[in-house]
């Protein structure tokens, strides 16, 4: 049952060094820079969002992600959403408005796989970038890079995925969409995709001994084409690869993978399934894992599984 | 100017020039013979950590790297990921893995 978490509305990444960061982002993925705070951290949009920002760079001495945060439909939302953060047993953390530029009280919390989380019901609405709210072009002339639309999902990497899959899906509303089970090992879940809307998947979580991890941010992008136009932009710019374009087998997204100058995976991606309410969990065995992850080449990538910020 | 790598206990040896980091030279064309795959690629932004390796004799300069991987002081005795160490003359290393994966990427 959704409970007015409405999408992903930003992520705070950590970087080694702001200025190189923000050319990959912003002259690469092709986020508009929206500003700049005193905490030495850089505020970027993709183009179609109506919200004033949904990336945060921070620079830090780690990479990594900082958090993820989730809008909801309103104060009162949030304001329920908080006290059953703390009846769950959840650290709460109430953090003033304006502490992130334009953004209204976020409530912060931890999980179990060591991630922290935010919802927040109000962020200034400076509308689409670049195209008029009334009578809309349909699409800016001036995006640079890759072109990104929006801020997509993360995926996270910790222990206790079960432990944050429950907490995302019972108190805010969440519903898990796909799963590689291992039946070797009891049917271990080793992976869980959580809708809170009707997308495959707007945060994903994957077993992993160390908590906290950050395996990629991932960004939306319009066709296929617009994929194999970004695999080029990696190249012409030497951008560290990881993997792609593929498709995934989990989800059926068209991807690609690589990394920030800090390290950080980021995927851009197009197509996929999508999530209804009375839709059954989709299982992958984990023997399959290599067809899940990657469609095509079927094969397991260590560098995929293993490396992580 | 072009440095020669090696890695303790390996046979093969690498070259690498200055402006280039240890993995980028490791993973050169070399004619008629399989890419080098002696120490771990991983996210090549000083990030992950998998390539981590200590140098044991030779100059060199070192970017920004994850502290979490190699704190101020490993970094003093020659500890660092070979993603953002470019030589300065020939060097000798060993790996220092602490997050491992397998010599298998690309």
């Amino acid at each position: 049952m959704r409970k007015g978490v409405m999408r992903p509305g930003h992520v705070q990444i950590r970087v080694l060094d702001l200025e190189e960061a923000l050319v990959h982002y912003r002259d690469r993925l092709g986020l508009i820079e929206v500003g700049r705070d005193d905490h030495n951290r850089a505020y970027l949009k993709a183009w179609t969002e109506i919200d004033r920002f949904s990336v945060v760079l921070r620079q830090a001495e780690e990479p990594g992600m900082d958090f993820m945060g989730f809008k909801v439909t309103g104060p009162d939302v949030l304001q329920q959403r908080k006290q059953e953060l703390i009846d769950y047993g959840c650290v709460v953390e109430t953090i003033p408005a304006g502490e992130l530029d334009g953004c209204g009280e976020r409530v912060r919390f931890d999980s179990p796989t060591g991630h922290f989380f935010e919802l927040y019901a109000e962020k200034e609405q400076t509308g689409k970038w670049g195209i008029s709210e009334r009578n809309p072009e349909a699409w800016p002339e001036a995006l640079k890079g890759m072109r990104a639309t929006r801020f997509d999902h993360c995926l996270l990497y910790g222990e206790d995925i079960d432990g944050t899959s429950a907490l995302l899906q019972q108190v805010l509303g969440f519903q898990l969409s796909e799963q590689v089970l291992d039946r070797d090992n009891g049917d271990l879940r080793v992976a869980a995709f959580l809708a809170c809307s009707m997308k495959a998947h707007d945060v994903a979580l994957v077993r992993h001994p160390e908590n906290g991890k950050f395996h990629h941010a991932s960004f939306y992008l319009e066709t296929w084409s617009d994929v194999l136009r970004a695999a080029d932009l990696i190249s012409m710019h030497d951008i560290p690869l990881d993997i792609g374009p593929t498709r995934h087998g989990l989800t059926h997204g068209q991807t690609i993978y690589f990394f920030d100058p800090s390290g950080n995976r980021n995927e851009v991606f197009t197509g996929g399934d999508y999530t209804y309410p009375d839709h059954p969990v989709v299982t992958w065995d984990a023997e399959q894992l290599g067809k899940a992850i990657f469609y095509h080449h079927r094969q397991l990538n260590e560098n995929f599984l293993g490396v992580v910020t | 100017m072009k440095y020669s790598i090696s890695v303790l206990g390996e046979d093969e040896r690498f070259s690498c020039n200055a402006d280039q980091h240890l993995l980028q030279g490791m993973q050169a064309y070399r004619i008629g013979m399989p890419m080098l795959r002696l120490i771990p690629v991983g996210c090549r932004g000083g990030g992950c950590g998998v390539c981590r390796v200590r140098i044991v004799s030779g100059d060199y300069e070192a970017s920004k790297m994850s502290r979490k991987h190699v704190t101020e002081q490993e970094q003093a005795e020659g500890i660092a990921l070979a993603c953002r160490v470019y030589p300065s003359s020939d060097l000798e290393i060993e790996l220092a893995p602490r997050v491992q994966v397998e010599k298998n990427s690309e």
